[in-house]
């Protein structure tokens, strides 16, 4: 079975960091984001009540 | 007292919900506004691909102003009378109905205060073929997201067929802004395709009038990441290249034909770029008002800038890149001309972009116009509300409270697939949304308070926030308590 040969190399795509499968992993990792909802909402919330005068 | 507020999308439903708050019964608020909904932004990209459905992200006005004691007029502003007329020196302003049962017709509303929240034009005619009347989608309104996510449909079924498909999504003028509807469009659409397994029949491209990829017309921002400060621009990159999306930047879009779209890049070289499916967002410009002093002499260039938008109390002298300062932008939103006048959200004129201007050596114009996203334009509306409410009860003329976008933050959260269990929304925040130099001469911004991170918790804060909003914008319990 022949498959399309693709070269990615020189291209701009080719240049910018990509996450490993653990990244991805974590990134819906149930305990993992639920405890990142709570700390990015704090962040925000950080900044929302900066932004009121 | 009367106060009018002319627009009801996210800082001038906020303005009047706030003013008809702290103002009560012996106080009239009258809204005016062409659509009988509110709509929330932020959660088209979810209708432009079949995620939601328009009834989720809008409700008619006309009850909750009822219920609030609001007066509301489904109406387009169309002149602007601030010093009244020859009979009355009460300014007014001329609208024209747009609902069904009184179209057509005409009125004259006089106020003590005017609050101009009309948010922006969608300047499709500013590029040739551009738009749902043309050739390409928008997702812009929650009518434009609808029509999108037909023509995506479209698309599906031809690559569940076996058929390749190029979609081309960024900004569709050589100064269009919004970069980030547009991000959230096509990060959107991978994860859509890639959950159809439809992946490897796609050809995504994104094109943008960015000098770098994560301008996102606020000239870029640092983020603490992986033990680095990173530029967005490699975030943005990274986020690309995970989801095998090619892109196109410094480029003004000037004509879009059936499947085509012609672009200039800064360095002047013309290119062009076939699509099967395009969403590229159009320029913005302030609503058509004609102004009048009252005499009946035209003084529109007194009250509007160029572009439409309302001249405030910002600095508007031309400078040079390098010599902008914070202390251009307004605080009061307060009309230099017209004391009881005020433009909040989108409806008021920047003193210039954030981003740097480029131009290419044709002279055209190749950046990103400055964007005032949903919390900065709900902040400006409630700041304007609270210093009108004061003055009518206390009848001083200050202003105790402000908001410049060079010291209030940000936080916008980009959907990058909806799915409760394997979403992923990207969430940015920035402090402050105009960089300041002069306080933060490394970086721009308070590095502490500008995070930008992906994963399945920001897919659930833009989801948290789609329900927190729309409570708060029909006015349920507690609805003030909400911040903006």
């Amino acid at each position: 079975m022949s498959t399309e040969k693709i070269i990615r190399a020189y291209k701009d795509e080719f240049y910018p960091p990509v996450p490993t499968r653990a990244t991805q992993r974590r990134r819906t990792n149930f305990l993992l984001q639920a405890f990142h909802f709570l700390r990015l909402n704090f962040k925000i919330m950080r900044i929302v009540v900066k932004g009121h005068s | 007292m009367k106060v009018l507020v002319l627009g009801a999308g996210i800082s001038g439903h906020t303005a009047a919900a706030f003013l008809k708050k702290m103002l009560g019964r012996r106080h009239e608020v009258v809204v005016v506004s062409p659509s009988q909904y509110y709509q929330w932004i932020p959660s088209n990209i979810w209708v432009g691909v079949g995620r939601m459905r328009p009834e989720q992200v809008r409700f008619k006005l006309e009850k909750v102003y009822r219920r609030w004691g609001i007066v509301f007029h489904q109406a387009r502003a169309v002149a602007l009378h601030p010093e009244g007329d020859a009979g009355d020196g009460q300014g007014f302003v001329s609208i024209e109905y747009t609902s069904r049962e009184r179209q057509g017709e005409s009125d004259r509303i006089r106020y003590d205060y005017l609050v101009n929240a009309t948010g922006p034009r969608l300047n499709f005619g500013a590029t040739e073929g551009l738009g749902p009347g043309g050739y390409t989608e928008s997702v812009c309104s929650w009518d434009h997201a609808a029509h999108a996510w037909e023509a995506l449909k479209g698309s599906i079924a031809k690559m569940q067929q076996g058929e390749r498909q190029r979609f081309l999504i960024g900004t569709g003028h050589p100064t269009a802004t919004c970069q980030g509807a547009a991000f959230e469009y096509i990060l959107n659409i991978a994860f859509e395709l890639k959950r159809r397994k439809l992946e490897h029949l796609a050809e995504l491209t994104w094109i943008s009038n960015e000098y770098e990829l994560g301008d996102f017309g606020m000239g870029g921002a640092y983020i603490k990441r992986g033990g680095y400060i990173t530029p967005t621009k490699v975030f943005t990159e990274s986020v690309f290249a995970e989801n095998n999306i090619q892109w196109i930047k410094r480029a003004g879009v000037t004509r879009v034909e059936p499947g085509l779209a012609h672009y200039e890049t800064l360095d002047g070289s013309e290119g062009s770029v076939a699509f099967d499916f395009a969403m590229l967002i159009p320029a913005f410009a302030g609503q058509s008002i004609q102004a009048y002093d009252r005499q009946g002499g035209e003084i529109t260039e007194k009250v509007f800038a160029p572009n439409g938008f309302m001249k405030v109390d910002a600095d508007y002298t031309p400078r040079p890149y390098e010599q902008w300062s914070i202390r251009d932008w307004p605080q009061t939103y307060q009309s230099p001309a017209y004391a009881n006048l005020y433009a909040t959200g989108i409806a008021f004129a920047p003193p210039h972009p954030i981003s740097k201007p480029m131009q290419s050596p044709n002279g055209r114009a190749i950046f990103p116009a400055p964007p005032r996203t949903g919390m900065p334009s709900g902040v400006i509306g409630k700041v304007v509300a609270q210093n009108i409410a004061e003055q009518i009860r206390k009848g001083h003329k200050e202003h105790p409270h402000t908001a410049n976008m060079g010291r209030m933050g940000a936080a916008c959260i980009v959907s990058a697939g909806f799915s409760l269990t394997q979403g992923l929304g990207a969430t940015m925040t920035v402090s402050p949304v105009v960089p300041d130099w002069e306080k933060y001469p490394e970086w721009g911004r308070d590095i502490n308070a500008t995070v930008g991170e992906i994963g399945l918790a920001g897919h659930w804060i833009k989801l948290f926030l789609h329900y927190m909003f729309l409570h708060k914008a029909k006015g349920y319990p507690f609805w003030w308590l909400l911040p903006e």
